[in-house]
């Protein structure tokens, strides 16, 4: 670890002015500090965020905005998220460990780094940690990557559950600039695709600092989030999916599908919700549902195998989802 | 005094159930188990010495070269850095476990990513850290550099004599039944949860080191071998380690780090691996691939058996993973072939990981038996009853005490194994549901070892040998042992372990701790029995101890006045004699298992698990129990997630830390239910006792995937068996 400066805000404001000066942000600190250990980051100066007034899980309208500080604990044990976004306690709760899960928030989550295993090391090639110098995980052990939207620059994938939840809800993420002006981002633009630039896992620009995470009014129906991985805790899927459907007469009223472990973020493809809004529920309609997900779907070895494992847990899900558990 | 015991035959005496305090087998607690949940157990790492400063490794960035030029300067200006050492004392590998010699040093010239070549101290060890990041080192990489054993330019030698009976080859064709499959392994990694770690004193004479490590009589002749002092100078001190697993049988990379950096600094130093080290410089359990071939009469009689491995390891070690440690003696089959080759590459040294042998050897075979069983159409546990040879298939000699029949007759019952193996029949719901059997093997292991017994003239009782507890129950089993001997509670006896100045103890491996240094232990109270009987005026066996009194004939005395103000000091010595070669002598079990496949995923989940084993004497029921739940834990892992992968291009470890190399967690392991037979080996000590730590995981995948198998109709033939191997060979849903 390298020495750095340690300030602590005392308002946003100060929070604001010291991150535009450069500073990282940290509140629960689950995965900044490992990534500092290891001088996969070295930032200069740290902003502890922790008191500021960003916690509660407040009504916002027909919706709720929960605060950028909210431990992931405390939102998954909410009575309001479990009762009206079961999803995202479900999705928080497939996540991390008891321990991890106290200390980090709901901001941080949202920010999380990739687990790819060559961003960890430092002695190799990473275009993520050290733009330019290549991407050692195509040609090299690549079991966890991504499958959809990789370049040839990166294809980690972002690791969370809990931003996969959100995409299906649709959230949005509160913003304050570095100017101090508030902005909304969906959470389904808010990481990005690699492209030639991965070293920028998502839009905030420096200085911005996440504040909020507003959902929209419930959407009722039945939510699921399937996580699938070998080991049945503390491990990051293989593939994931978020999982709001709701019936009406036997037939789909709506759908919002959201999936992680597949892409640099968590993907959500709106043709899939609009195949499925007013079907008929079907394996013949999941399969068409998983031609779409898949469509450019791109192995690089060792997790090709990601690509039929979505086909089959899509079908799982969208059986369970539409009443046909098995 | 010392007392010599050579064990040439087997002990029918059966001593301690002759004894009287009844604390002997008991289910107690450790002693030492308040100070370890409490903290004030001391590790390697925790001693607060004035004046110590921190070294951290600097390891290797290239697989194969040298290194071509330090760039000290790159660092010495950092804040609190104080020296760069890179010495030709310092280790480059662990000693393999019992080496007594020095490893491998030359840490100029690179033989594996990760090797240590240089060590950077500090004042602090964030400073130490920081430095170790930013030292600038030169290397010159050889381009031939070969890290993967399927490699076709891979050098293969043989290991070890080959057994070659009759012609296998030929059964093979004529069997009614036979299964020719190869199974795969990959690396393990045991990660023990204290790093290894060491503080090094010099006091310009002398060295002390506080370290962690399991066979300190062979680790002292290793620390001074490499340092190039007499073992005389060398003290070491592991009273608690975190756990070995058999990555501290031999010194690890930091010990004579530190010890190097403490001679030439003046001054105390910690080296204490990072987890990432310890993935990447200490051990690994080798890849295997094996060839199974086992040829049956149209009865489901063996005639035929056949186990052949290529393992790996780094050039100049003398270590290859005894995969077929077990397959010697398990079954019959006249007809037999077993090899081991040995492939040689540029990984991390491979070596002792608990159980070397059968803990990979044992789940592929029972794994191939299972194959054999359904190609039969007969019941898996029938098969393994129909054979149990009468004598050891090629050395012609008995056994000793095997209760592998009962384990199988009774696990069975206790599981309520069904004996219908038609596979893909049982639905839960999304999951496909099976069970699946093996058993359980492994060799009887004795190692020569002494311990000093006191019997104060207090009445209370003092055990001391260098022998370790590495989490294991040796400080339990030895108190229970003197105090069923001299007839004292166990809180009157105090056990003192890991100190290199107490008697050379057996040390910490291949299960013969406690049946080898419990037997030294034995052997001191016996001499300490016999000065009793002289005063009292009867034979040794005349005598009953118990509870701080001694009994002969009608005179009861308590044993301060038999002592009235004279201790006894006797060291036991122990030593396995002509027993080894007269018997084969092995720890035996079966494991059943049950599973649930996702018909969808291809997840795997075990739902039940059950383990009945026959040791010898359980010298405690508690600790047994926990070394045999470990052991099924790891037999989890090793099934179903356990994967130290390398990349294939240069042989840097890929998921070197426990977030992404995957033990099982405490979702994936389900109510464990352990039987413990009681049974007594008069061949295997004097104890009647044999070892326990590694049988638990020798077979224990197997029986998973057997239950994979029975549940999915997916074999999968590639450990660890993961989501997407059953994945590719699952109908669609």
């Amino acid at each position: 670890m390298r020495p750095f400066l340690y300030s602590r805000a005392d308002g946003l404001d100060h929070a604001v002015q010291l991150a535009r000066e450069g500073a990282r942000p940290i509140a629960g600190g689950t995965n900044l500090l490992d990534l500092m250990k290891l001088q996969i980051e070295a930032p200069e100066r740290l902003v502890d965020i922790n008191r500021l007034p960003l916690g509660g899980i407040e009504p916002d309208g027909e919706g709720v905005r929960i605060g950028a500080l909210v431990s992931n604990s405390a939102c998954a044990a909410d009575e309001r998220i479990r009762r009206d976004y079961p999803v995202l306690s479900r999705a928080i709760l497939a996540g991390a460990t008891f321990q991890l899960r106290n200390k980090a928030t709901t901001a941080g989550n949202l920010c999380q780094r990739t687990r790819c295993y060559y961003f960890y090391n430092i002695d190799t090639p990473c275009n993520k940690r050290r733009p330019g110098s290549g991407c050692s995980a195509i040609g090299g052990f690549n079991r966890i990557h991504a499958i959809l939207g990789t370049s040839d620059a990166c294809i980690a994938t972002y690791p969370g559950d809990m931003a996969v939840a959100l995409a299906a809800l649709n959230a949005q993420v509160e913003i304050t600039t570095a100017q101090g002006r508030k902005r909304h981002v969906p959470v389904r633009g808010f990481h990005r695709l690699p492209g030639d630039t991965p070293e920028k896992d998502n839009v905030l620009e420096p200085g911005d600092m996440i504040t909020a995470v507003a959902l929209p009014p419930p959407a009722g129906g039945r939510q699921i989030y399937r996580k699938v991985r070998e080991r049945s805790s503390y491990a990051f899927a293989l593939v994931s999916i978020a999982a709001v459907v709701r019936m009406e007469g036997g037939k789909i009223a709506a759908a919002s599908l959201a999936f992680g472990g597949l892409a640099h973020k968590p993907w959500h493809d709106p043709r899939i919700d609009e195949l499925l809004a007013g079907a008929m529920p079907s394996d013949a309609l999941a399969d068409k549902a998983a031609d779409l997900l898949l469509e450019g779907a791109q192995g690089y070895g060792d997790n090709d195998f990601k690509i039929p494992l979505a086909r089959r847990a899509l079908k799982a899900v969208l059986r369970e989802a539409t009443g046909d558990a098995a | 005094m010392t007392r010599l015991l050579t064990m040439d035959a087997p002990d029918e005496r059966n001593r301690l159930d002759a004894m009287a305090q009844g604390v002997i087998g008991k289910p107690l607690d450790r002693p030492d188990g308040p100070a370890k949940t409490t903290g004030t157990a001391k590790y390697a790492a925790e001693y607060n010495i004035p004046g110590c400063v921190e070294g951290v490794l600097v390891t290797a960035a290239i697989s194969k070269g040298r290194v071509a030029s330090i760039d000290d300067s790159s660092v010495m200006s950092m804040p609190g850095v104080i020296a760069v050492i890179a010495d030709e004392r310092m280790t480059a590998r662990s000693a393999q476990g019992g080496a007594g010699k020095s490893p491998v040093r030359q840490i100029d010239r690179v033989e594996y990513w990760g090797q240590p070549v240089a060590l950077v101290v500090a004042e602090s060890f964030e400073q130490a850290r920081d430095a170790a990041k930013h030292l600038r080192i030169e290397y010159q990489a050889d381009e031939d550099a070969i890290v993967d054993q399927h490699d076709a330019d891979a050098p293969v030698e043989p290991y070890g004599d080959p057994v070659v009976q009759g012609d296998l080859g030929h059964v093979m064709k004529q069997a009614a039944f036979a299964v020719d499959v190869t199974y795969t392994t990959e690396c393990h990694n045991s990660a023990p949860m204290e790093p290894h770690a060491s503080i090094a004193e010099w006091d310009g004479d002398k060295l002390t080191v506080h370290t962690s490590l399991q066979m300190i009589k062979y680790n002292v002749k290793e620390m001074a071998d490499a340092l190039g002092l007499s073992t005389e100078k060398v003290r070491l001190l592991s009273p608690y380690v975190g756990g070995g697993f058999g990555s501290k049988l031999g010194v690890s990379v930091e010990g004579a780090a530190a010890a190097v950096a403490a001679i030439k600094l003046k001054r105390p130093v910690r080296v204490v691996l990072l987890r990432q080290q310890v993935f990447q410089c200490v051990m690994r359990r080798s890849e295997t691939t094996q060839r199974l071939r086992l040829a049956a009469d149209k009865d489901g009689r063996l005639i035929g058996f056949g186990h052949e491995a290529k393992v790996s390891n780094l050039p100049d070690e003398d270590f290859a993973e005894p995969v077929t440690q077990a397959s010697e003696f398990l079954y019959p089959g006249k007809n037999r072939t077993l090899r081991v080759d040995l492939a040689r590459i540029h990984l991390v040294t491979a070596g002792s990981v608990r159980a070397p042998g059968e803990a990979v050897g044992m789940q592929c075979l029972e794994s191939a038996m299972d194959e054999l069983a359904n190609q039969i159409g007969i019941d898996p546990v029938e098969l393994r009853l129909r054979n149990i040879p009468e004598r050891h298939p090629s050395k012609d000699i008995p056994y000793s005490s095997r209760k592998l029949a009962e384990c199988l007759r009774d696990g069975a019952k206790r599981f309520g194994w069904s004996a219908d193996r038609k596979p893909a029949q049982l639905r839960d719901g999304e999951w496909w549901i099976g069970t699946g059997m093996a058993t359980a093997c492994r060799v009887h292991n004795l190692n020569e070892a002494q311990a000093r017994v006191t019997l104060r003239a207090d009445g209370t009782a003092e055990v001391a040998s260098d022998m370790t507890d590495i989490g294991t129950g040796t400080y339990a089993v030895l108190s229970q042992i003197a105090g069923e001997m001299l007839g004292l509670d166990i809180k009157d006896v105090s056990v003192k372990l890991g100190d290199s100045n107490f008697p050379p103890g057996a040390g910490s491996g291949g299960s013969w701790g406690a049946p080898s240094t419990g037997s030294a232990v034995f052997v001191a109270c016996e001499a300490i029995r016999a000065e009793l009987a002289k005063r009292l005026g009867c034979t040794e066996t005349e005598l009953t101890l118990r509870d701080g009194f001694a009994t002969a004939g009608n005179r009861r005395v308590a044993l301060t006045d038999v002592l009235s103000g004279d201790h006894f000091e006797e060291v036991g010595h122990f030593k396995a004699g002509k027993i080894t070669d007269a018997f084969s002598a092995a720890m035996y079990g079966a494991f059943f298992a049950e599973v649930g496949v996702n018909a969808y995923t291809g997840e795997v989940r075990v739902r039940r698990f059950q383990g009945t084993f026959g040791f010898g004497r359980p010298l405690n029921a508690k600790t047994a129990t926990s070394q045999c739940m470990g052991g099924m834990v790891w037999g989890i892992g090793s099934a179903l997630t356990e994967d130290l992968v390398f990349d294939k291009r240069n042989g840097h470890i890929v998921n070197p830390d426990l977030a992404e190399y995957h033990l099982p967690v405490n979702l994936d392991v389900p109510k464990l239910d352990v039987v413990l037979l009681d049974e007594r080996d008069p061949a295997a000590s004097p104890l009647q006792a044999k070892g326990v730590g590694e049988l638990g995981i020798c077979g224990a995948a197997g029986a998973i995937c057997n239950a994979i198998y029975h549940a999915s109709g997916v074999r999968v033939r590639s450990y660890p068996i993961t989501p997407d191997k059953v994945l590719a060979e699952l109908p669609e849903p």
